[in-house]
């Protein structure tokens, strides 16, 4: 505001910040975007990973007591909620696996900071092509193991 | 005009310090590197026991003692459970450093990853070289079709 002279330096009324809050929706505490949803995705799957992770290693060593006992481990495995839990695993990490690369590609890749967002997209298409083929296998597994058919 | 002039600091420079190892930094590569081998690792992991020929639906003791039968398997599922846990681990202890506060909770937390993580990669590692494909308490018609018959 220029001062032409003293008797305009008295208070002036003062005038309402213009700023508009964000009309997208960007997240409270963080930037929001890709940058950061692409983030909380990673560590949510990745939580799921880690805790499955250390149930599999714990069913897994029973295959160390006696054969009937692995086989009655493994048969929860094949019972429909079960299945379903293997298909989210497997979409946990897919996820995880193709976002690890983008991460690699933006720490690494000369210019591959600069096209975050693209490669966040690349990553989104990826993991639908892997969903979908892998989803109906598993979906007529459930179906066919829960009719009785014999698996091999 | 004077010549300004600059008094002498009154202390020296500080001597350079000690070099540590940057186990942060090294971490930090770790997850990069492990996760390039566990893309391979898992996925072929996951390929050959949920997607390929019946799934999960023919997995079995007889199924484990056929990838065991080579060594192909014993030398991938070992690296698998060294990458991955050890991977899984390094970023439970980033989110825990990330939003356990509290020191204690911290310690307790860290605490019970570094336990947990030791035990089941010992426990892991043991039942890949002490696998045995034809135990002698197997019940009737759960072994692969290799053992002798008893």
């Amino acid at each position: 505001m220029p001062e032409n002279s003293a008797g305009t330096l008295a208070p002036q009324p003062v005038a309402k910040p213009k700023i508009k809050p964000p009309r997208r929706l960007a997240g409270t505490l963080y930037r929001g975007r890709e940058g950061m949803w692409s983030w909380v995705l990673h560590r949510i799957t990745g939580v799921s990973i880690y805790f499955f992770l250390l149930v599999h290693i714990l069913d897994t060593s029973v295959v160390r007591i006696s054969p009937q006992a692995y086989n009655a481990v493994i048969d929860q495995y094949k019972t429909p909620i079960m299945g379903l839990g293997e298909l989210a695993l497997v979409i946990a990490i897919g996820y995880h696996a193709l976002n690890g690369l983008r991460i690699i590609l933006i720490d690494f890749w000369s210019v591959g900071a600069r096209h975050q967002r693209l490669l966040f997209i690349i990553v989104i298409l990826l993991w639908i092509v892997l969903v979908a083929g892998f989803a109906p296998r598993q979906i007529a597994n459930i179906i066919l193991e829960a009719q009785g058919h014999p698996s091999a | 005009m004077t010549t300004e002039t600059i008094p002498a600091p009154r202390s020296s420079y500080a001597p350079p310090k000690k070099r540590r190892v940057n186990w942060e930094k090294w971490g930090w590569l770790y997850m990069r590197i492990s996760g390039l081998f566990l893309v391979v690792l898992i996925f072929g992991h996951l390929f050959v026991n949920l997607a390929s020929g019946a799934g999960v639906r023919e997995i079995d003791f007889a199924f484990i003692a056929g990838k065991y039968a080579t060594p192909f398997w014993i030398v991938w599922d070992t690296l698998l459970l060294w990458f991955a846990l050890i991977h899984g681990a390094n970023g439970m202890r980033t989110i825990v450093n990330d939003y356990a506060h509290r020191v204690v909770l911290r310690r307790v937390l860290l605490t019970a990853i570094l336990v947990s993580t030791v035990v089941l990669l010992v426990l892991g590692t043991l039942v890949i070289y002490t696998f045995d494909p034809c135990p002698a308490n197997a019940a009737a018609g759960t072994l692969p079709t290799f053992c002798p018959v008893k």
